[in-house]
């Protein structure tokens, strides 16, 4: 065995087969899948698929009827199901706290049971209550006394305790309503970024998926994964019918939300630096057939001004310094993904937003831009 | 009213002071034997109901042959329990009173006990199982806790229950308060009747009052519960 491993993968699933008693067909069905070392993995597909099966396979609160399991390296029913269990995260929809004891103790559940000296305990709560994003004041109520948003970041501390490598969640964020589901997302996201866990999530939602997976399994029915891609593949180039239905018609639409404004390529876009002298001002408006030009002064952006004021200022002697300028209504950041660009400039009723790269002018996107991006990588 | 009645209201009133300071000895030790035939029957029905309830929760098959049983046993008269055990344990036997005692609780506590288990929300048990708990820590460090306050409940309608019947008891010479009534009765002489019969409600109150306090500290979430908001 040794030799055969890839270092950089987490988990590694074998002909996984789980058939229930006195069930015909297979839960699960041959599931081989790698999941790869500090990535999220989303397990997507309608109920019934065998997702949540799959997952309670891997920290055996389902024994798979044949097939492997390892975790770095180390078969899962090489260890007894409790020692395997401290070493892995668990995030449940209901998020399952204990009612009866305190967030603290909520918290430190799984080094409680490691055996940890209480200084230490007491630290890492603190440590987690911060990272999560938490009220320390909340520490010493109980959870009924908490909202569900924070009961579901507290779950998230709580799988978190003991520092485990590998982080299973199902359906972490199906209770809590769409607003606060969206800012626990973005959450996750940023906790990822610090922390970097292997984490398999288990979710229907195909937005959720799109927008926190490095890698889908879209399963079907039966337990069987109909495509294993990239969010963004999965939606350019759908395996099948059953994917092209499952993720739906919009598909293009959703990649929207799968590439931000700093992927586009450079467009400067109709505009100068308030030193430009008349010549290059008509060049810039002639080549993007514009009616507005862009200034800006020192590298950042200034504002817009009507074209025809422009040249009859500058026809009349005077520099571009003396436009009177109109403040930018549209503006991105490099970060903001290609739909939150399209939105803002539909709504801001523009045909341009300018991209302010952290104070810095960093070019221009167009619907233009926006449609070529999306065909370029598109089939 | 005839001069007759007159005079036995002089001599007979509700309740004759002097009386009461004359027999205090015997009426604390009344109460002191009324409420140790409660505690006891009480302890054993709950040694007895956790028995019954462990295998209920191990066995489901069971739960239908426990409730049955223990909902017979309820339904037997008491005054005709008492008689029944007395030649098997004699008359003077403490524990002619206390096992019909017992098996009267044995209803409450083993629905109120396996109601409590049965409250904890899968996905708590879920978690916990998640968490890496083994069976026996999750029970004693999960389920059990949270079963407290429908246990709590059990014990605080049996209690009170009990205070009731052990005055039933005094037909067989056990009793305490009860045997305060019953000689009441008997000498149709009211003083010890109201005294065994308001203090033995005093005392279900008392007893009750006190369960509550302990369940409340028991189970210190259940005071602070409110709705959250978003």
């Amino acid at each position: 065995m040794v030799g055969r491993w890839v270092n950089d993968v987490a988990i590694r699933l074998t002909d996984v087969t789980k058939t229930f008693d006195g069930s015909s067909g297979a839960a699960v069905d041959r599931l081989s899948l790698d999941i790869e070392d500090g990535s999220i993995m989303a397990l997507l597909g309608p109920s019934g698929c065998g997702k949540t099966t799959t997952l309670r396979m891997i920290n055996r609160l389902i024994e798979p009827t044949s097939g492997s399991i390892e975790i770095n390296g180390v078969d899962v029913m090489s260890q007894s199901p409790q020692e395997l269990r401290r070493g892995i995260g668990y995030v449940i929809q209901q998020v399952g706290l204990f009612p009866h004891r305190t967030i603290r103790s909520n918290i430190a559940t799984v080094p409680d049971m490691l055996g940890w000296d209480k200084r230490r305990i007491s630290d890492r709560v603190e440590e987690l209550t911060t990272l999560v994003g938490l009220e320390h004041e909340l520490l010493d109520r109980y959870p009924d006394e908490l909202s569900g948003g924070q009961q579901q970041r507290v779950g998230v501390a709580r799988a978190l305790a003991a520092d485990p490598p590998v982080l299973l969640m199902d359906e972490p964020f199906g209770a809590v309503d769409p607003i606060v589901r969206a800012r626990l997302q973005d959450e996750l996201l940023d906790l990822q970024t610090k922390v970097r866990k292997t984490i398999v999530l288990v979710t229907h939602d195909v937005d959720e998926a799109l927008r926190l997976a490095d890698r889908i399994a879209l399963m079907n029915v039966g337990g069987v994964v109909e495509q294993l891609a990239t969010p963004d593949d999965l939606m350019r180039s759908p395996a099948n019918q059953f994917v092209e239905r499952f993720v739906g018609d919009d598909r293009g639409l959703r990649r929207l939300a799968l590439n931000t404004v700093g992927n586009l390529p450079f467009h400067q876009g109709p505009v100068v630096a308030d030193s430009a002298a008349i010549g290059e001002v008509e060049r810039v408006l002639a080549a993007e057939t514009s009616d507005w030009l862009g200034v800006t002064r020192e590298g950042r952006f200034a504002g817009w001004a009507p074209a025809d004021e422009v040249r009859s200022t500058m026809g009349a002697g005077r520099p571009l310094e003396a436009v009177v300028l109109q403040p930018p209504v549209a503006h991105v950041e490099p970060s903001n993904t290609l739909r939150a660009a399209m939105e803002l400039i539909m709504v801001s009723n523009s045909s341009v937003a300018v991209i302010d790269d952290g104070g810095r002018f960093g070019g221009v996107v167009t619907l233009e831009d926006i449609r070529r991006s999306l065909a370029a990588t598109g089939s | 009213m005839s001069p007759a009645a007159l005079v036995a209201e002089a001599t007979n009133p509700i309740i004759r002071w002097e009386w009461v300071v004359e027999e205090s000895d015997q009426i604390r030790a009344a109460i002191i034997e009324h409420l140790t035939l409660t505690v006891l029957a009480l302890a054993l029905g709950m040694v007895v109901s956790a028995i019954l309830t462990a295998l209920i929760l191990r066995f489901r098959w069971m739960t239908t042959p426990i409730t049955a049983t223990t909902s017979l046993i309820y339904t037997l008269p008491s005054v005709a329990l008492f008689a029944l055990l007395a030649p098997v344990f004699g008359n003077l036997s403490r524990w002619t009173a206390v096992l019909p005692l017992a098996a009267y609780t044995l209803l409450i506590l083993v629905t109120n006990t396996v109601a409590g288990f049965l409250s904890v929300p899968q996905p708590v048990r879920d978690a916990a199982d998640g968490m890496g708990m083994s069976p026996l820590r999750r029970m004693w460090s999960v389920e059990l806790p949270l079963a407290v306050p429908y246990m709590m409940t059990g014990i605080r309608i049996a209690a009170v229950s009990t205070v009731g019947l052990v005055t039933v008891a005094a037909i067989i010479g056990q009793g305490g308060l009860g045997r305060l009534i019953f000689s009441g009765l008997r000498r149709a002489f009211w003083t010890p009747m109201t005294v065994g019969a308001s203090l033995s409600i005093i005392l279900a109150l008392t007893l009750d009052a006190v369960l509550l306090l302990i369940a409340a500290w028991l189970t210190p979430w259940q005071r602070r519960k409110r709705t959250p908001e978003s």
